[in-house]
């Protein structure tokens, strides 16, 4: 099954509204970094990042060092800054975790927020986004996956 | 008997760090690509990730090192392991406490990571047999045993040539002085063979260069102006005070003047040749002043890229882990 | 005490002819050989009948090198333990050498080893007495009176003598006398701090090498000198194709030399060390495959008169430790006839001669009459079983030295009856 995401990221942005060019856009590899271009455009913003929570997984113990070659790549300097945080999907809230304590490492924004496209429940840690386009409950078991084909971002859902 | 690789868990993943040798390419490739996660870890606010909280290191220097020790700690550091610095003089070994008996109680003591480095080849190789029957756990990372094996300098070597030549597939590297006593170039010589690199020239005078060292896939040379033509990476080795005169070489002014790299030298290597030293160097025996510091040298991104290089190792061997072999 | 072993294969190589390989029935008579063949001597009744059905009956073997460790190392051996390995190995005659702590450079000591191993009641024990006092490579040993007390040659042992006039003056005292000197042949500079041959594993590994030239050098000494004093020499431990080729051309000569070769060295090859493994360190060190083939080829035309155990029992701690600080060498007297089988079969010789190698080869160094089966010979019968496979564990070795390389490893040859001097001194 499908679903076009498109329209999720200008749900998104019309929640988000309009934001000073000042604010600061990072989304988190894979899918985050994708729906954060389209969103920052959507919303004005000009300064976008990216990030990679592979060095701040909790899982590491278990599950060894998934080496990757994303890299966190922040180009602006985040100190004092308004710092919108962008991710496909939400689940368990380890992955913001992570996100959040890499950020940190670069510096001590003024705030930040978090907006991502579906939350499929399964919450593990008091996480919650403060901008979400839909919710859609899933069993542990399937899949929801962010594709990018040719600049169109859609979400596959597997049956586990 | 040549038995399986003791650094290797039975699916092939990094057990301990003890040679390049019989190192997969695989293997090497993925250490490669993890430091390069690591390296911009040194440039942030918080130049500290938490992949080894609660862990520990120890550091278990049976020569001194400062200089190595110290790579090794902040590469721990980074990774927010607890380090133990352990300098162990040839006294207290000889007040009849074995190495078995050491690392025993270091076990006791709840190391994750024992960091060696020891003046007899083979001591890492030692210690990891050890430990794989008494704490399977517990993973060890040779910092230099003897002549034998200096793996995560042959590996930040990698890294650094992978970094300025991208492939090592049309690759000629020179390595160059005392091949007979250098870890680094053993170590260099397996990983760069592994790696797939076709041209490893050794240069040197006889009394430098193992017996029989064509065998370990590299040509042997002895007039450096022949031997370095052409070549894409010159790496130098450091030569020991205690050899520069002796038996082996009337002195460290003849020496460099066969072998030391000089610009008349190096303008026979590719123009764009990077020039290395694992250092310390001893300019003016290994190296003249002007190249050491000159455009070619990478001496120094060497030095930056062995904290990442051994952030990496570090955090892949110090998993915890259920049953290895 | 009469014993009549029947119904074996016997094997003896001390005849003038090819000498015998048969079925045959052996009768001891107290401490010598009544009689072989199928007849009785006459008025011959046994006390006790040893059936070798199956069996392979040999000579007593003759080890020409067993480090029995007393006195003064004795956490490492002891003489009890290691006289029931010798007899467990069908060994009845060893030679010990010298390098005890105090060294065997008294006379006194000697005879106390004598009357120890005497009382134990097993392999005969022909100690070397030190060449020189200390084995300091100084100042001669008071050969006379050690050879008086039963010392039956002059050995250094693996101490170097680095001053080559003393090496002269030894042999040239020798020679007066007609005592024979054994020498390791290792030129102590070339080999100073040396843990491993001069080759690609050194190469790899980073261990310090030792040249074959060390070798070569100092048998090329030796036979200079042997020349000039007339000294009976014989070269222990050869290690190289070179070191062979030079006693080939010294015999060739007609220089009064013999050679012996550890049985480890003609099986295994520096490659063995795989990951610095301690087992595998050897004084001389284990060398390439082809300075093992040229030793396997010396033992087969004689160039080297006997194959030994070289038998060096170390405790655990000895060999846990860095390969270049782990004490070289391994237990042996229990290995001797299975790997010198395994020889014969990997070098495709007649087992004959490997048995002969390890008998009656080893006692013609010696100048003894042991190591054949012929009536009026000295009781000494090894029986053994040569399709039998027995596995090397720390439990089955009786010697207390458990360092060997094939620890864990099953051997085929399994020695069921040692007799020595007609005493029946070991049975499976």
């Amino acid at each position: 099954m499908q679903l076009d995401a498109e329209p999720l990221i200008s749900v998104l942005a019309e929640k988000i509204g309009s934001t000073s060019p000042d604010f600061g856009v990072v989304g988190i590899h894979t899918g985050g970094v994708w729906v954060a271009q389209k969103l920052a455009a959507k919303i004005g913003a000009t300064r976008v990042g990216r990030i990679a929570v592979t060095l701040h997984r909790d899982d590491y113990t278990m599950r060894g060092l998934h080496t990757q070659k994303n890299k966190t790549e922040i180009g602006f300097d985040i100190n004092g800054r308004h710092v919108l945080l962008v991710d496909d999907v939400i689940q368990s809230g380890r992955t913001i975790r992570a996100a959040i304590n890499e950020l940190f490492d670069f510096g001590r924004p003024a705030s930040v927020k978090l907006a991502v496209l579906v939350d499929r429940g399964g919450r593990e840690l008091p996480v919650h986004a403060d901008y979400l386009a839909i919710t859609m409950p899933l069993d542990g078991a399937q899949k929801l996956e962010l594709t990018n084909a040719g600049d169109v971002l859609r979400f596959e859902i597997l049956e586990g | 008997m040549l038995t399986a690789n003791p650094q290797l868990t039975p699916d092939k993943k990094l057990r301990h760090l003890l040679t390049t040798e019989g190192l997969p390419k695989s293997l090497i490739e993925n250490i490669l690509d993890t430091a390069a996660q690591f390296v911009s870890v040194g440039d942030r606010d918080v130049k500290k990730v938490p992949l080894l909280r609660g862990k520990s290191v120890f550091n278990l220097f049976f020569e001194n090192s400062t200089r190595t020790r110290t790579t090794f700690e902040i590469a721990a550091k980074r990774l927010s392991a607890d380090v133990i610095n352990l300098n162990i003089n040839a006294s207290s070994t000889s007040k009849g406490e074995s190495l078995v008996d050491t690392i025993d109680n270091l076990i006791a003591m709840d190391a994750d990571v024992f960091v060696v480095r020891h003046s007899q080849s083979g001591a890492a190789h030692l210690i990891a047999k050890h430990v794989n029957q008494v704490r399977p756990n517990v993973a060890v990372i040779n910092a230099g045993d003897g002549r034998h094996a200096h793996p995560t300098q042959g590996l930040l070597d990698m890294y650094t040539i992978r970094h300025y030549k991208k492939s090592f597939h049309n690759l000629s590297i020179a390595i160059v002085g005392d091949i007979l006593h250098s870890r680094v170039a053993r170590s260099g010589i397996h990983a760069l063979t592994t790696l797939g690199c076709p041209d490893v020239r050794v240069i040197g005078p006889k009394t430098l260069i193992p017996t029989e060292c064509e065998r370990m896939g590299v040509s042997v040379h002895h007039d450096m102006m022949r031997g370095i033509e052409g070549c894409d990476v010159v790496m130098m080795l450091r030569l020991q005070n205690e050899r520069m005169e002796g038996p082996l070489l009337p002195s460290a002014q003849e020496f460099f003047k066969s072998y030391g790299l000089t610009a008349e030298k190096l303008a026979r290597a590719k123009p764009d040749a990077i020039v290395m030293h694992p250092g310390p160097m001893n300019r003016g025996v290994e190296i003249e002043s002007t190249i050491a510091d000159g455009r070619q040298a990478v001496i120094l991104p060497q030095v930056t890229f062995g904290i990442a290089v051994r952030m990496a190792v570090m955090s892949m061997v110090g998993v915890s882990r259920g049953e290895v072999a | 005490m009469r014993l009549e072993i029947r119904n074996g294969r016997l094997i003896d190589l001390s005849g003038s002819n090819d000498g015998r390989d048969e079925r045959a029935t052996l009768y001891v008579d107290g401490a010598i050989i009544a009689a072989v063949g199928s007849r009785a001597p006459d008025g011959f009744m046994a006390d006790k009948i040893v059936d070798a059905a199956g069996k392979i009956v040999a000579p007593g073997l003759v080890d020409l090198c067993a480090r029995l460790r007393e006195p003064g190392y004795e956490h490492k051996a002891t003489l009890e333990s290691e006289l029931m390995a010798a007899s467990a190995g069908g060994v009845t005659s060893l030679v010990c050498p010298p390098d005890t702590e105090p060294v065997l450079d008294e006379p006194g000591l000697v005879e106390m080893l004598k009357r120890r191993g005497w009382t134990l009641n097993q392999a005969r024990i022909y100690p070397l007495g030190a060449l020189t006092a200390g084995l300091k490579g100084e100042t001669l040993a008071e050969m006379l009176e050690l050879a008086e007390a039963g010392c039956i040659g002059f050995f250094q042992a693996d101490r170097p003598i680095v001053d080559t006039s003393v090496l002269y003056r030894a042999m040239q005292y020798a020679a007066t006398y007609g005592f024979t000197i054994w020498l390791r042949p290792e030129d102590a500079f070339l080999a100073r701090g040396g843990i491993a041959h001069d080759g690609e594993v050194a190469a790899r590994l980073g261990l310090a090498a030792i040249p074959t030239s060390a070798e070569s050098v100092a048998i090329a000494t030796i036979c200079t000198l042997m020349r000039e004093t007339g000294a009976r020499v014989h070269l222990a431990r050869l290690s190289s194709a070179a070191g062979v080729e030079l006693v080939r051309r010294a015999k060739a000569e007609g220089l009064p030399v013999t050679a012996d070769v550890g049985v480890h060295h003609l099986l295994l090859t520096d490659r063995d060390i795989g990951y610095f493994d301690s087992q595998y360190r050897f004084s001389p060190p284990l060398r390439s495959p082809s300075d093992r083939d040229a030793l396997s080829a010396g033992v087969v035309d004689g160039t080297i008169n006997a194959i030994c155990s070289d038998h060096t029992p170390t405790d655990e701690d000895e060999k846990n430790v860095p390969f270049g600080e782990a004490t070289p060498g391994a237990s042996g007297l229990e290995m001797l006839l299975p790997l010198a089988l395994k020889w014969a079969e990997h070098a495709s010789i007649p087992m004959s001669t490997a048995l002969a190698r390890i008998t009656v080869n080893a006692a013609q160094v010696l100048g003894k009459s042991q190591g054949r089966l012929v009536a009026g010979a000295p009781a000494d019968v090894c029986i053994f079983d040569p399709r039998a496979f027995w596995a090397v564990t720390r439990e089955t070795l009786v010697s207390q030295g458990k360092n060997t390389p094939y620890l864990a490893r099953e051997m085929q040859g399994k020695v069921t009856h040692t007799i020595c001097a007609g005493r029946l001194v070991y049975a499976a």
